[in-house]
């Protein structure tokens, strides 16, 4: 069993590995050209979001549907950081995540404590008041926006995305991760049982915050410039369709929507008009024909697992 | 200390608004003892219980466990100190494995840090392992061992039952509560059930409060009957003793069939 998860490990990280240089060694040669390498880095940005909105709505069950309000908080004190304190990147990255958990978590103290239909307005309420903050100060450009260099690269998002991924799958696979599931399968029992309900929810939702904010700090210096009409509740809707399309509790599930969406919405970038009827078109398909997603709550490993298990019986 | 009971329920009750739901309940459990609570359908007795695991925090009157008092203390922290329960309509987590919903019960007595569990650190790998021989210890204890890997809501209906007893154990009780054991159970389910309450008793060193509509069941194990109705206890005693009381027979069967059985 232990050595099992380990060898799940090391695949992981040697297909991380593989993708990473197949896409370099690509661009280096030219096979792909700059606007491709845009499109993956932004793919990166999006599955980090699905990834992090996941653990919230996945694992533990709260229907968040605030996270462009940390997405916008990561790319604001990020874009501060590099342009105006001039501190390199990598800081600037991990203080934008930092700074978004902390708001996580005074979001998410009050707003936790309520449920369901209830949780989601008042995230989405949240979202929308971070917005309108950023708008207000003119030292980050108010509604024009803010110039930020372009700083994001292909290995930078890669190795963002490596470490979410790592982090949220080793949180979800521990006895931390299984109070959170309890948690979304019957709050009354976890809390008979002995888990502290309040504090996991609010953990995963700071933890889902920080990674938003990373997520945000890759963006806001992937497109020169970041206005606050970026972070609307539609960019929020963006990222809730990629979790509930893959399949609400299923990690693999969101990181293939992300992949797919953010393909199929940057093909149809050619057919403006079109764009986004097509776009729901296969929305509403997939909720009538899968309606729990395309992976259900299952993980793509599971798949293999079951094949194997029937091959060795 | 010797005498001091494990639990002491010193004239608690709650109202929602006007109503009285429980009021002036008392209750004094000692240790290894096995304790049955009856009454009519919505005599109060599952309200008792929510107020014992702290869902509901008492408008009146004092819980003490072992000499601590419970009031206000939230249900996780309840269920630290050593209470822990079954629910009357099961409340499994469906979607884990039955290894993961007893693994999730043995959640406080571990250690393992969240920063530990993320970096992978050895007391991660440690820490899980010490729960996952714990749960499966369990398992075996119930019969359980060989669905270990089945999700919970796919389980039969007798197993699940089982499963959240052994759920409820998992937590480390020094009392536990079940509420309506037996509920949906055949005559030889029952059965089963009834040594398997007193197996666990003794292997475990429990106290047990249970809450029982199948008679039979009461009558057969419990040591001591409190009777609840509207609210209030009507009777405490042996079960030969709740048996032939008037009040009892009255609060089951009503006043016309007791007079009745006089005449």
């Amino acid at each position: 069993m232990n050595t099992k998860k380990i060898k799940g490990f090391w695949l992981f990280v040697i297909l991380s590995i593989i993708v990473y240089f197949a896409v370099q060694m690509a661009a280096n040669t030219g096979m792909i050209n700059n606007y491709h390498v845009n499109t993956l880095v932004y793919i990166c940005i999006n599955i980090i979001l699905a990834v992090s909105l996941h653990l919230v709505i996945g694992i533990t069950g709260q229907f968040s549907i605030g996270h462009a309000g940390f997405l916008a908080v990561g790319a604001y004190i990020s874009a501060i950081v590099t342009m105006k304190l001039s501190l390199p990147f990598p800081i600037a990255l991990i203080i934008g995540g930092i700074v978004a958990a902390l708001t996580g978590l005074i979001v998410g103290i009050p707003s936790l404590r309520l449920r369901g239909d209830y949780l989601a307005i008042a995230t989405l309420g949240f979202a929308e008041i971070i917005r309108i903050i950023f708008l207000n100060i003119d030292a980050v450009g108010g509604a024009a926006g803010m110039q930020v260099t372009k700083m994001t690269t292909w290995t930078s998002a890669f190795i963002c995305l490596f470490i979410t991924v790592l982090v949220i799958v080793n949180f979800t696979n521990s006895r931390h991760g299984r109070a959170c599931i309890s948690i979304r399968e019957n709050e009354i029992a976890a809390d008979a049982m002995g888990i502290n309900t309040t504090y996991y929810k609010v953990a995963a939702f700071a933890i889902g915050s920080f990674f938003a904010g990373i997520a945000g700090g890759l963006y806001a210096h992937n497109f020169y410039i970041i206005q606050p009409v970026q972070f609307g509740f539609l960019k929020s809707f963006d990222i809730l369709i990629f979790v509930v399309l893959g399949g609400l509790g299923s990690l693999s599930g969101a990181v293939i929507s992300a992949i797919l969406l953010t393909i199929i919405s940057t093909f149809l970038q050619s057919y403006p008009e079109t764009r986004m009827i097509i776009y729901s078109a296969v929305l509403i398909l997939v909720m009538l024909y899968r309606p729990q997603g395309l992976l259900g709550t299952k993980e793509i490993t599971d798949l293999f697992k079951r094949k194997s298990v029937k091959g060795g019986s | 200390m010797e005498n001091q009971p494990l639990l002491k329920v010193n004239q608690a009750g709650i109202s929602f608004g006007g109503l009285k739901a429980v009021s002036g309940f008392d209750l004094e459990i000692h240790q290894g003892e096995l304790i049955g609570l009856i009454g009519p359908n919505g005599a109060g007795k599952t309200t008792s219980f929510n107020l014992l695991t702290g869902v509901y925090v008492p408008t009146e009157g004092d819980i003490f466990l072992e000499g601590v008092r419970l009031n206000g203390l939230p249900p996780y922290q309840v269920t630290r100190k050593g209470i822990s329960r079954t629910f009357q309509n099961i409340r499994l987590f469906n979607d884990l494995s039955v290894l993961d919903n007893v693994k999730v019960a043995n959640h406080s007595r571990a250690k393992h840090s969240m920063l530990s569990s993320i970096l992978r650190l050895p007391s991660h790998f440690n820490g899980e392992k010490e729960m996952e021989d714990k749960s499966i210890e369990l398992l075996r204890i119930f019969q359980l061992e060989h669905v270990k890997g089945e999700l919970a809501k796919n389980l039969p209906y007798g197993q699940q039952r089982r499963l959240e007893i052994a759920r409820a154990l998992a937590a480390g009780p020094k009392l536990l509560l079940l509420d309506e054991p037996a509920a949906g159970m055949n005559p030889q389910e029952t059965h089963d059930l009834m040594e398997l309450i007193r197996f666990i008793r003794e292997k475990f060193d429990l106290t047990i409060l249970l809450i029982e509509h199948d008679m039979n069941l009461v009558m057969g194990i419990c040591e001591r009957i409190y009777v609840l109705d509207h609210g209030q206890l009507i009777a405490e005693g042996l079960p030969e003793e709740i048996r032939s009381n008037p009040k009892v027979i009255e609060a089951y069967l009503g006043e016309e069939v007791s007079s009745d059985a006089q005449g």
